[in-house]
C-alpha cells in the first residue's frame, strides 16, 4: 500500500512539473484551436447531419473491413502498386526497411503520421542505416529535441517559440540569430529542403484509403507531404486498415469536418488525393554541381507501396467495447476540448503513441491495457468531448469500459476494512480509493447516521493525514459535511405538516406536460413522450445521495419551487443511481445499482410520475449512460420520464405555471435603488448537463424571474466528482479551476448546477457557491 | 446559383483563406498574369481557348528551375466557391510541383469551373481519381502553426494569386 501512494505522489510530482513546463503553451493553443471549432462548425448548415454521415460510413466500412482490404489491394495492384498487410510493428517494420535497401536509399523524407509513430519506424529504419527526416516542422522539432509528440495533430504544441528557438540555438548554431516563427520556419525549410532533394524514398501517412480506387487522402497544411512524394521515387503509405473506405465518394463529409473538428480551419490547405502512382513526374537532381543536368523526368517510374497496419485492429474490431475507437479519424477535438489535456498535453495525458480521451482505446487497442492503465484517470467522464467528436465516439464509455478491465487485472490489495464498507460487485484487486470513491453512496448514509461525529472526524488532522496515506484523499480538500437531517426525513416532516397540499393551492396554471415545452428552446432535440393533459402532476424528486445527505439545502428548495408551481411531489427512498462506481470504473457495480434503480422507479413510472434530478451527473446516467447498462427498453424508460430540475421547471412555466410564486428580480425596485447590478447572477453548468444540452433551461428561468444571467464557456471547473479529492490530481483540479474562477472574478452571486461544481467554486472563490433553484425557491 | 454568384462566393472565401483573387477576359489575361509574375517563373501550358502563358515562364522546367522559380503558374481543374479552393491536378506537364516550389503559386481558374460545395467538388475529384490522376485541393497558402505562431510558407508557396477567366 506504502508503493501505492509512493506512486501517487510520484505522479503528483510529474504533474506539477508538467503544470508548470508545458501547460501553459498547451493551453494556448488548445484553446484556441477550441474557439476555432465552435466557430468552423457553426458554419455548417447541417453539422449534426454531416457527423451522421460521417458515423455511418466508419460502421459500414469497419464492419466491411476485411472485404475493404481485398478490394484495395485488387485496386492499387491494378494502379501496378502493392499492398503489403502487416500483422504487427515489426512486421511492417521489416517490410518497409525492406523497401528501403531495395531503393538503395541513403535518405527517407516523412511527412508527420502517428500511425508510423505506433510503430516506431524511424528507429527501425536507422538500424538499417537510412536517415530519415521528419519534413512536418513540428515533428522535425520533436527530432531535434529527442522527444515524443505530445498532441495527436500538432506534436509539439507544448513548445513555445523561445523554446524552439534556444533548441535550434544550441543544436545547429545557425550563423544568424534566429528569432522570431518565421526566422525559425525558414531555417527548417531551407534544411529540410536539402534533406527532401537528397532523399530516394517517401514516406507518408494516409487519412483515408478509399478501396474502390485505392486513393489515399492526405490532410495537411504545409505542403511536406507534397513535396516528399513528389520530389522522391519511391512513396511509401503507411496506414492502419481501419483507414479504408469503401468507395472514394465517402471522403467527402470528412473533407468538411476533419480540419474544422482539429485546429478550427474550415479546411486545411491541402487535401492530396493521391491514387499512385499517378501521372506526375518523378524528380531527377543530379547533385548540387551539375544542377544544369537535373531534369523532371518524362516517363514516370515511380514505385509505390500501401503498408496496411493490423497492430491489434483486427481484435478491436471483434471486442464489442472497443470497436468504436477504429472510427476514430484522429482530428484531435476530444483532446482540445478536455480541460485536463489543456493543462498537462500528452506528455501526461497520453501512453507510448496517443494522447487525449481517445488514446485510451488505441493504446489499450495497439500496446494493450498497461500503456492505457498510465493516464485512463485523467478522463474524469465530464463528456465535454462527446458532441465534440465528428464520428460521435462516446470517449468516456471507453475510458469506463478499461478502467473497469484495469480495476479487474489489478494485483490484489485485499482490506477488509474498506471490503466490509463496500457492499460493491468488484473484485479483491480493485484499488482502494477506487473503491472509496466508488461507493461514495454508503459512505454519505454512514456519514449522516454518525454526524455530526462523522464531521468532526474528518476534521481531525490525524484522520486525513491517515486518509491521505492509505486512500489518497487530498488532506488539502474539504471534505463534504454530512447532514444530520437527510432530505428524505426533512420531506417526512414537510409532508405530514402539510407542505405538498399547501403547494396544491397555490397553483395557479395547470402544467400541462412539461415535455412538450422542451421544443421551446433552442435547438430541436427535443424530446416528445411525456403524457398531456389537464391531470395533476406528479413528481418524484430523486433523492441523490449528495442532495439527501450533503447538499441538503437544494433539496429542501426544489420541493418548494415544485409545490409551488403546482406539482404534488414524492421523495421516495431510491437506490443510488450507480454514478459514483461508473466513475471509478466499477462497471459491474454500475450496473446492478441501474437495475435496482429501474426496477425502483418502475411503480412510479407505472402511476404516470416524472423524475426530477437535481444533479446533473445523475440526470445524465438515467438519460444517457443507463443506454450502456441496461436493456435499451429499460433504459428508454427511465431516460424518458426524467427531467432535470429546470427543464422541468421551465416546462411548468411554459405550460402555464406562475412565475410569480418564485422568487425573482425586481426590476422595478433595483432601478429605484440604482443598483443596477443587483439582478446579475453568474451560472455555471454542470459538464454534462451541457453535453444533454439542458444548460439553457436553467438561463431561461432565470432569465424569466428577470435576472440578467452571465455564463462562462470554460470547459470545465476542474473537479468533475472524485477527481480533484485525490491526492495526484488534486494540483490539477486547482489549476483547471482556474480559469472557471477568473472568468467570475467580480462577480457578486455564483450559482452552478452541479455539486462538485459548487464544491469547487467555493473552494475556489472563498465564497458559497448554490444550486440557482436555491436563488428561486419561495421561502 | 448563377456563375457570376458562384465565382462571388468563391473570391470571398478565397480571399479569406489568404488568396489574392483578380478576375479578368482572355483577352486581357496576359496583362494581368504579367504584372504578378516575380521572375523567374516556371509554369504549366494553360488549357483554356485564346489563352496562353507569357514567353517568360519556362514550360518545360528542370529541378533546379523549380527549385530557383519565384513563380510558378498553373491552370486549375475546378474551384469550390464554398471554401474558396482549387484543385490541381498531377500531369505529366508538372502542375503539381510548379504549384508547390516557388514562393508564389498563380492560379488560373475558368469561371466556369466553380462548383457549389464540397459534395459536388468531390464528385468532380471522382473523375480525376477514376481516371488514374492525382489532384490536390488546395485552399490559401501552405502554413504552419508549429514554430509558436501562423507562418506561412510551410513549405510551399507563401502566396497564392487566383486568376479567374470571367470568359471561359
Ligand atoms: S475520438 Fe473523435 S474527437 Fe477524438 S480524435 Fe478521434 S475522431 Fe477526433
Amino acid at each position: 500500500m506504502s508503493g501505492k501512494s509512493a506512486s501517487r505522489e510520484e505522479k503528483a510530482a510529474r504533474i506539477r512539473r508538467l503544470l508548470a513546463t508545458e501547460g501553459e503553451s498547451v493551453e494556448r493553443n488548445t484553446q484556441g484551436f477550441n474557439r476555432g471549432r465552435y466557430e468552423a462548425v457553426a458554419e455548417l448548415s447541417d453539422y449534426e447531419g454531416l457527423k451522421d454521415e460521417a458515423r455511418a460510413i466508419k460502421e459500414d466500412a469497419i464492419e466491411r473491413l476485411p472485404e475493404l482490404i481485398e478490394r484495395v489491394r485488387e485496386s492499387v495492384e491494378a494502379n501496378g502498386g502493392t499492398v503489403y498487410l502487416a500483422e504487427d510493428a515489426a512486421d511492417a517494420n521489416r517490410y518497409v526497411r525492406e523497401v528501403v535497401r531495395d531503393a538503395d536509399a541513403e535518405t527517407v523524407v516523412k511527412s508527420k503520421s502517428m500511425t508510423t509513430e505506433e510503430l516506431e519506424v524511424n528507429d527501425a529504419l536507422a538500424e538499417a542505416g537510412a536517415e530519415v527526416w521528419e519534413t512536418d516542422l513540428g515533428e522535425f522539432v520533436l527530432q531535434v529535441a529527442d522527444e515524443a509528440p505530445s498532441h495527436i495533430v500538432a506534436p509539439a504544441i507544448h513548445r513555445s517559440e523561445a523554446d524552439i528557438a534556444t533548441l535550434f540555438e544550441e543544436v545547429f548554431g545557425p550563423e544568424e540569430p534566429l528569432e522570431t516563427a518565421d526566422d525559425l520556419t525558414r531555417f527548417a525549410r531551407e534544411f529540410l529542403a536539402e534533406k527532401i532533394r537528397e532523399a530516394d524514398v517517401g514516406m507518408t501517412g494516409a487519412n483515408f484509403v478509399a478501396a474502390d480506387t485505392g486513393t489515399l487522402t492526405l490532410v495537411t497544411s504545409e505542403g511536406n507531404a507534397r513535396k516528399s512524394v513528389a520530389a522522391t521515387d519511391t512513396h511509401v503509405a503507411v496506414a492502419g486498415v481501419e483507414k479504408l473506405l469503401p468507395t472514394f465518394e465517402d471522403v467527402a463529409p470528412f473533407v468538411e469536418l476533419i480540419g474544422r473538428s482539429g485546429t478550427g480551419q474550415s479546411i486545411t490547405s491541402y487535401v492530396t488525393f493521391l491514387t499512385p502512382p499517378g501521372d506526375a513526374p518523378t524528380m531527377e537532381f543530379e547533385g548540387e554541381e551539375t544542377e544544369a543536368a537535373s531534369e523532371v523526368g518524362g516517363e514516370n517510374d515511380r514505385e509505390f507501396h500501401l503498408v496496411l497496419v493490423d497492430n491489434g485492429r483486427t481484435a478491436m474490431r471483434e471486442d464489442d467495447q472497443l470497436r468504436e475507437t477504429l472510427y476514430c479519424i484522429r482530428c484531435s477535438a476530444c483532446l482540445n476540448s478536455c480541460a485536463n489535456f489543456q493543462h498537462v498535453g500528452g506528455h501526461g495525458f497520453g501512453g507510448e503513441t496517443y494522447s487525449g480521451g481517445i488514446a485510451t482505446g488505441w493504446e489499450a487497442g495497439v500496446h494493450g491495457l498497461d500503456s492505457a492503465a498510465e493516464f485512463n484517470d485523467f478522463c474524469t467522464g465530464c463528456t465535454r468531448c462527446v458532441n465534440q467528436c465528428p464520428v460521435k465516439i462516446d470517449v468516456p464509455w471507453i475510458n469506463t469500459v478499461v478502467r473497469d478491465r484495469l480495476n479487474r487485472g489489478a494485483e490484489g490489495n485485499f482490506d477488509f476494512l474498506v471490503e466490509g464498507l463496500t457492499p460493491d460487485e468488484e473484485s479483491g484487486g480493485l484499488d482502494l480509493q477506487k473503491r472509496l470513491f466508488g461507493n461514495f453512496p454508503t459512505l454519505a448514509k454512514l456519514g449522516s447516521a454518525t454526524a455530526p461525529v462523522s464531521n468532526w472526524l474528518a476534521r481531525a488532522p490525524g484522520v486525513r493525514a491517515l486518509a491521505e496515506r492509505t486512500l489518497g484523499v487530498d488532506a488539502r480538500r474539504e471534505l463534504p459535511e454530512f447532514r444530520r437531517e437527510t432530505l428524505r426525513k426533512w420531506f417526512e416532516n414537510w409532508e405530514s405538516r402539510g407542505g405538498r397540499t399547501r403547494g396544491r393551492g397555490e397553483r395557479v396554471g395547470r402544467a400541462t406536460g412539461a415535455a412538450d415545452s422542451r421544443a421551446g428552446v433552442g435547438t430541436g432535440d427535443a424530446r416528445t413522450g411525456a403524457e398531456t393533459g389537464e391531470s395533476d402532476r406528479e413528481a418524484v424528486l430523486y433523492p441523490d445521495p449528495y442532495t439527501n445527505h450533503v447538499a441538503v439545502e437544494r433539496g429542501k428548495a426544489a420541493v418548494r419551487t415544485l409545490e409551488a408551481l403546482g406539482v404534488s411531489v414524492r421523495v421516495p427512498d431510491l437506490p443510488a443511481s450507480g454514478r459514483a462506481p461508473l466513475s471509478q470504473g466499477m462497471v459491474a457495480t454500475a450496473e446492478a445499482r441501474a437495475s435496482a434503480v429501474a426496477d425502483a422507479l418502475a411503480p412510479h413510472l407505472d402511476a404516470g410520475r416524472d423524475v426530477v434530478v437535481v444533479e446533473p451527473s445523475d440526470l445524465a446516467m438515467f438519460r444517457a449512460d443507463y443506454r450502456n447498462l441496461l436493456p435499451e427498453s429499460t433504459a428508454d424508460r427511465v431516460a424518458e420520464a426524467s427531467y432535470e430540475l429546470f427543464e422541468y421547471v421551465y416546462g411548468l412555466l411554459e405550460n402555464g405555471a406562475d412565475p410569480g410564486a418564485l422568487r425573482s428580480a425586481d426590476p422595478d425596485a433595483s432601478r429605484g435603488a440604482g443598483d443596477a447590478s443587483s439582478n446579475r447572477v453568474a451560472y455555471h453548468a454542470h459538464c454534462q448537463q451541457r453535453t444533454l444540452g439542458l444548460e439553457r433551461y436553467t438561463t431561461a428561468v432565470l432569465e424569466r424571474l428577470s435576472y440578467d444571467v452571465v455564463t462562462s464557456d470554460v470547459e470545465c471547473c476542474g473537479m468533475a466528482g472524485s477527481f480533484g479529492y485525490k491526492l495526484e490530481y488534486y494540483e490539477l483540479s486547482l489549476d483547471v479551476g482556474e480559469d472557471l474562477r477568473e472568468g467570475f472574478a467580480g462577480e457578486e452571486t455564483v450559482l452552478a448546477s452541479g455539486t462538485s461544481c459548487c464544491e469547487q467554486l467555493t473552494a475556489l472563490r472563498d465564497d458559497e457557491t448554490r444550486h440557482p433553484v436555491e436563488f428561486v425557491a419561495p421561502r | 446559383m448563377t456563375t457570376t454568384d458562384l465565382v462571388r462566393r468563391f473570391e470571398r472565401e478565397a480571399t479569406d483563406a489568404g488568396c489574392e483573387v483578380r478576375r479578368t477576359s482572355a483577352e486581357n489575361f496576359r496583362h494581368v498574369v504579367s504584372e504578378l509574375l516575380e521572375p523567374p517563373a516556371v509554369g504549366a501550358p494553360l488549357p483554356f481557348d485564346g489563352v496562353s502563358l507569357p514567353e517568360s515562364v519556362e514550360t518545360n522546367p528542370t529541378a533546379a528551375d523549380l527549385e530557383a522559380a519565384a513563380t510558378g503558374v498553373t491552370p486549375v481543374r475546378f474551384a469550390v466557391a464554398d471554401y474558396g479552393s482549387v484543385a490541381v491536378e498531377s500531369t505529366a506537364a508538372g502542375e503539381e510541383a510548379a504549384s508547390l516550389f516557388p514562393a508564389r503559386h498563380v492560379a488560373v481558374l475558368a469561371a466556369g469551373d466553380v462548383v457549389a460545395d464540397m459534395p459536388a467538388g468531390i464528385e468532380r475529384l471522382g473523375d480525376v481519381v477514376r481516371a488514374g490522376g492525382d489532384a490536390v485541393l488546395a485552399t490559401g497558402p501552405s502554413a504552419t502553426a508549429d514554430m509558436g505562431e501562423l507562418v506561412l510558407g510551410a513549405h510551399g508557396p507563401r502566396e497564392v494569386c487566383v486568376v479567374v477567366l470571367e470568359d471561359r
